[in-house]
């Protein structure tokens, strides 16, 4: 970005569409703080020494106030600074708001500290993202306890991820390698080590990784935490919906139940009892099968158990993917479905988290350190390998 | 009373020799008796503030966290953020230069509520016990803005007795504020109209109304953390049916406006000294007035910019992005104005005077980083990056601590009687300027790197600049303490200091230094423009050779 070079870096590499529209934004305000400062201190230097006490400089008609010029260092630096609010908020809103149609989505649980990720297909990572190059990517993010912020400063996006509602970004990684992934807001002892990579790698590379479900040809020098679990979420979901009990209300298409049908409601308006209506988007859902009597569906009765406490966030997303499924027969999602095996039962094999679990983290959290009791828990040579995995640098 | 030879400025009573029991102390009603209270417990607080910072800046050489464990690590920073915002930044000087200042400056014999006054220092001492309580018992590791739920919920040490602590302390502001607010509208001397007062008052008043409507905001915040935390009822945590977010727009509505808590002050102190040391009148009086209070009235409005990637929606988003850009334009008007002032002054470099030129030169730079974080699609690629931390202390040490400084040094003769050794002090605000820029310069480029901010390992091609960084810190640590052995030693030593040792005007120079215990024996009745100059004396302007046509003559020094 710099018209010279300098002899550290001063910049992380520019690997996202993102970052490269961001880049001369961010340049033109380097360029307007040097500007203005190398202003305002060379004015401030040269009246300081001409006029220090005992010159001989000229003081005739000194002049304590001048409204014009007042008003022209008022007005100038407005405009500038408006300029430079309109072409942000249009990025902003770009990288922020709906990704195009074909973006691959990976769903993203922070906890405390580390990061699940997931592809549609099932594939699982720890602190791992693994990407194609090329093509627009859409993260859904959710914490399972405190708030964490997800990170990658090559690609210059970051966005918060909160307990309790999804958040989302998207991005275009444009070159392949090995960038750095963190975790950005304080969440608690280790919160500096709650960090990783993301692998961007050439499309049909990519593709071997993600059919084998991350056993070859994947890049990871970990190791083991490319977890497999090929079926897809929305298969997840489909076996859920039928142990969760939800099929017995929400009979389908066809048949009229208790229960409005999840055929096609997928990012349609739902009307509710209120009068108002509601997109049925990530964030809708979640609630729905969460805490169900928040919104009811015009016309239904509010007889639906609350799932709060029942689901993880994990599983919950694996619902998701099967209501998107059921609303585009067309897409992706389905197609998943229609290659899987709905009668598995990948609950077991997800390693979803019990509250037995949840309390270890706790446990872990309130310092109560017992590297056995769970999978979760680090132990020494463990934190040994991520200390060193992170501070060193490699490139790809 | 014994008075000795060396000493006749104790022949005269004045607010420090007419009593010195201790009781006449902790009980004393005096403005400045409790400035002096307020002056000894901040510059504590800092110093402890310091020593918590200096111990990360030791563990932040090298790459791995090796000299302390993470949770020590993150309690450290923590102490530190919460010691200097809450209990050095945010009194630092009000509660100081104000208390001892205002009454002076606008011919009052004390401020409104003397008993209020002594109040609230008592108040700011317990929060202040409470908050080192925990500091001592445990700590508190939540970072000084405590969202929830970690705070409320996850985080398991002191977290409840530091809130408490904070929460007092909070009262002790609004009871300033209001003594502030009352005694600038009702004691001013006759004569003494709005557009004749001081811009340090203006500063200050436009302070105190942020501090009176925004305070109670971040009390109420905090309680509500207490609650959740003690009673588990629901307000931020999502598993208790709360909404985290809802706690940082409640902390940040008075958080950011605190930043103005911390700034405006400063920027009234640095109007005094660009008049007194280039002896001239303040270049655009009433764009400066009323700047301080467009920032007051504007710094309510933005306080979403700290929540760009929360998820809060995005016309909101633009909303606050806007009005960011907007209040940068007063501060902006504030540095053009004191620059103008400079020219055709009679400029002598006095360390006072290096603080103001230091604090231009610092403030620029933090006030124009901070249009990278008010820019939305910036703020993504910035947000809690170590940018953040370098433009904040751009604002808050190279701002607001640097006029502490400079007042602290304009006005110690007033306060003690004495001077302060000149050459020592120049000394000590180059180091300060030279050690704060190798500080912070370097975390600006690590930030944009993508070092994020809290962390305690770090990837090792970043330790170069943390190195260098570290450095700064402690060529900056060396640069406070310089003033603080000077000026206890000018308190015996130091040169005398006569009623107006800088030739400036303003009410509090028509007193003698130190002032008597009622500040005027008679009220002064103000005929006068604020800034009014008039020639030094006739041998000193012959000396000068240089006369100043169109400055108004008269007397009234």
């Amino acid at each position: 970005m710099w018209p010279f070079s300098l002899p550290i870096d001063t910049m992380p590499e520019t690997a996202s569409t993102f970052a490269e529209k961001l880049d001369p934004l961010y340049a033109t305000l380097w360029l307007l703080t040097i500007v203005f400062t190398v202003l305002v201190l060379s004015l401030v230097g040269i009246f300081a020494i001409r006029y220090r006490r005992g010159s001989l400089a000229d003081r005739s008609r000194p002049v304590d106030h001048d409204t014009r010029i007042e008003l022209v260092w008022s007005i100038i630096p407005m405009l500038l600074g408006l300029a430079v609010f309109v072409w942000a908020a249009k990025l902003y809103v770009e990288v922020y708001a709906q990704p195009p149609r074909n973006a691959k989505e990976v769903f993203i649980i922070g906890k405390q500290w580390m990061w699940h990720l997931q592809h549609m297909n099932g594939v699982r990572e720890n602190n791992e993202l693994h990407l194609p190059v090329g093509q627009p990517v859409k993260l859904t993010l959710i914490s399972q306890d405190v708030i964490h912020a997800f990170y990658i400063p090559a690609f210059r996006i970051k966005r918060d991820v909160n307990p309790g509602r999804y958040t989302s970004v998207w991005f275009t990684p444009t070159k392949p390698g090995k960038y750095r992934l963190f975790c950005t807001e304080y969440c608690g002892t280790q919160h500096s080590l709650m960090g990783g990579w993301v692998y961007v790698m050439p499309r049909q590379e990519f593709q071997r990784w993600y059919e084998t479900g991350g056993a070859e040809g994947g890049v990871s020098e970990r190791g083991g935490t490319s977890a497999q679990g090929l079926g897809g979420m929305a298969v997840a979901g489909a076996s859920l919906f039928q142990s969760q009990g939800c099929v017995s209300c929400h009979a389908g298409p066809g048949g009229p139940g208790r229960a409005p049908t999840l055929v096609g409601v997928f990012g349609k308006p739902q009307p509710l009892e209120n009068g108002r209506s509601e997109i049925a988007d990530e964030g809708y859902i979640r609630e729905s099968i969460l805490n169900p009597r928040a919104q009811i569906v015009r016309s239904y009765q509010p007889i639906m158990p609350v799932y709060q406490g029942l689901l993880s966030e994990e599983q919950v997303l694996q619902l998701t993917a099967y209501i998107k499924a059921l609303g585009d027969p067309k897409g992706a999602a389905a197609k998943q479905l229609a290659a899987g095996n709905t009668g598995q039962e990948p609950a077991e094999r997800s390693g979803i988290r019990s509250s037995a679990n949840t309390q270890n983290v706790q446990a872990d959290f309130i310092g109560e350190r017992n590297p056995a009791s769970s999978q979760q828990q680090r132990s020494p040579a463990d934190t040994a390998n991520i200390q060193n995995d992170f501070i060193q640098t490699r490139r790809p | 009373m014994d008075v000795t030879t060396t000493e006749p400025s104790s022949a005269r009573k004045n607010y420090l020799n007419w009593d010195h029991s201790w009781q006449s102390w902790l009980f004393t009603l005096d403005h400045k008796r409790i400035g002096i209270l307020y002056l000894i417990s901040i510059s504590a607080m800092f110093f402890l503030g310091a020593v918590a910072i200096s111990l990360v800046r030791v563990e932040l050489a090298t790459p791995r966290g090796d000299l302390v464990e993470s949770e020590t690590y993150n309690k450290l920073f923590s102490a530190h953020g919460i010691i200097m915002v809450f209990f050095f930044l945010v009194p630092s000087i009000p509660a100081t230069l104000g208390n001892f200042l205002i009454p002076l400056m606008i011919g009052a014999r004390d401020l409104a509520f003397p008993r209020l006054n002594l109040l609230s220092w008592y108040l700011f001492t317990i929060g202040g016990g409470f908050a080192m309580t925990a500091f001592i018992t445990g700590g508190v590791d939540t970072g000084w803005y405590f969202y929830t739920p970690y705070s409320s919920t996850y985080s398991n040490n002191q977290v409840a007795l530091t809130i408490i602590g904070v929460f007092i302390a909070g009262f002790s502001s609004i009871a300033t504020g209001v003594n502030f607010i009352v005694t600038i509208h009702k004691m001013r001397a006759p004569g003494l109209t709005w557009f004749r007062l001081p811009l340090f008052i203006w500063a200050h008043y436009a302070t105190s109304v942020i501090i009176v409507l925004g305070t109670p905001v971040v009390a109420i915040t905090l309680l509500l953390v207490l609650l959740e935390r003690a009673f588990r009822i629901g307000v931020f945590d999502p598993a208790l049916g709360g909404d985290p977010i809802l706690f940082q727009h409640m902390f940040w509505f008075y958080s950011h406006p605190a930043v103005y808590i911390m700034i405006l002050p400063s920027m009234g102190v640095i109007s005094e000294l660009m008049a007194a040391f280039t002896k001239k009148r303040v270049f655009g009086y009433s764009f400066i007035a009323f700047s301080s209070i467009a920032i007051a009235l504007l710094g309510f409005l933005v306080w979403g910019h700290h929540l760009f990637t929360t998820g809060q929606s995005m016309y909101a988003g633009m909303v606050f992005s806007v009005l960011s850009f907007l209040v940068a334009v007063p501060s902006a008007i504030k540095v053009f104005n004191w620059t103008a002032t400079i020219y055709k002054g009679q400029v002598e470099f006095t360390a006072p005077m290096l603080y103001a030129l230091g604090f231009i030169g610092l403030f620029t730079i933090g006030g124009l980083t901070g249009l990278f974080l008010a820019a939305m699609a910036v703020d993504i690629h910035l947000h809690d990056t170590y940018f953040i931390v370098a433009h904040f202390h751009y604002i808050m040490v190279g701002g607001a601590l640097f006029g502490y400084l400079g007042g602290l040094h304009y006005w110690w003769p007033k306060i003690t009687g004495r001077m302060y050794p000149e050459g020592w002090a120049k000394l000590a605000a180059g180091i300060t300027f030279v050690g704060f820029n190798l500080t912070f310069f370097p975390q600006f480029i690590l930030g944009q790197m993508g070092m994020p901010r809290r962390y305690h390992f770090y990837p090792e091609e970043w330790q170069a600049l943390n190195v260098l960084s570290s450095a700064g810190a402690s060529i900056l640590g060396l640069g406070y303490a310089i003033p603080l052995f000077y000026f206890l030693w000018s308190l015996r030593y130091g040169k005398l200091a006569d009623a107006n040792p800088w030739r400036a005007v303003g009410l509090e120079w028509r007193v003698p230094s130190p002032p008597p215990a009622h500040n005027f024996d008679e009220i002064p009745i103000v005929v006068w423009e604020a800034y009014e100059f008039v020639p030094e004396d006739a041998d000193e302007a012959e000396q000068d050779r240089e006369a100043m046509p169109g400055v108004p003559a008269g007397g009234h020094e």
